[in-house]
């Protein structure tokens, strides 16, 4: 897995929000935004998919696992990437956190149709590039590429 | 099958975006997960669950789903189906549980989504 690094060089435009804790009825509305924006563009429908999927799952973790945060996208003439950043509580068992199935998700996400344990493979098997990095007590920053 | 067939055969009534009652999908995936959905559903697919709320629409929204089927009887609240109408997915409501309602589409000719193992 390569290093997590921000790279604003060449994107031709950036999208950014915030997303707060425990706001569900908002939660999905900075990947809908995205999600517009791209199709607005004409980006293909296929990149469209794998963006809006990639991004809506990463913003639902940020609302139910994490302290709030923000997802980033950067258009790129070859790739859109997502840039999410959170401040905590942070990740102690990376690869647990990625195995299918694995979730502490609490039971009021449970009841939003949240906490299978399936956001974190499906976020990596729909990009071309997954990058994970998490301190506990700090935070979790995670970058995800999609090629045209 | 058209939803129009869909609505009949489970009757169900439609609660938002009427407008999209001629359109046609390929097959059915039935559940209260959300990340299933995201993780197996792809194309012209009917999503039918129990679940009413925001993330039933945005689940769809992301998979350009066009239709949602709620079972059991549940009816989501006015702003989820305001969503759905700005969306542009057709809502519908039937009183049939999740396996039933899925059976008789079933029996109508409706197929499941395939999933690889
Ligand atoms: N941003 C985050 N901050 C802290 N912990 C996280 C974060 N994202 C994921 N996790 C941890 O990793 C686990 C697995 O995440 P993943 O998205 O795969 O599943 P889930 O969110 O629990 O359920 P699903 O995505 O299927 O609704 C979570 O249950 C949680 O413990
Ligand atoms: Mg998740």
């Amino acid at each position: 897995m390569k290093p997590y690094m921000k790279d604003p060089a060449n994107a031709a435009m950036k999208l950014h929000y915030e997303v707060a804790k425990d706001d569900f009825a908002r939660a999905g509305e900075a990947s809908s935004k995205i999600k517009s924006v791209l199709k607005q563009l004409g980006i293909e429908g296929g990149v469209l998919r794998r963006i809006a999927i990639a991004a809506y799952e990463a913003e639902i973790n940020l609302v139910i696992h994490s302290e709030g945060g923000t997802v980033e996208a950067f258009i790129k003439p070859d790739c859109i990437e997502l840039y999410i950043e959170d401040k905590g509580p942070g990740i102690a068992d990376i690869d647990l956190a990625m195995t299918q199935g694995y979730s502490t998700a609490n039971p009021a996400a449970r009841e939003m149709g949240f906490g299978a344990g399936m956001g974190l493979p499906n976020m990596q098997k729909v990009c071309d590039d997954f990058t994970i990095e998490s301190e506990p007590g700090e935070g979790t920053r995670i970058k995800m590429v999609v090629n045209y | 099958m058209d939803l129009k067939h869909i609505a009949e055969v489970t009757k169900a009534n439609v609660i938002a975006y009427k407008e999209g009652m001629n359109y046609e999908v390929k097959a059915a995936f039935s559940s209260d997960l959300m990340s299933d959905v995201l993780a197996y559903v792809e194309g012209d697919v009917l999503l039918m669950t129990g679940l009413i709320n925001h993330q039933v629409i945005r689940t769809a929204e992301m998979l350009d789903l066009k239709a949602i089927l709620f079972v059991r009887g549940k009816r989501p609240a006015e702003d989820v189906i305001q969503l759905a109408e700005e969306k542009h997915i057709v809502l519908m409501c039937t009183q049939y549980t999740m396996f039933s309602a899925s059976g008789r589409l079933f029996q109508s000719g409706l197929v499941g989504v395939e999933i690889g193992s």
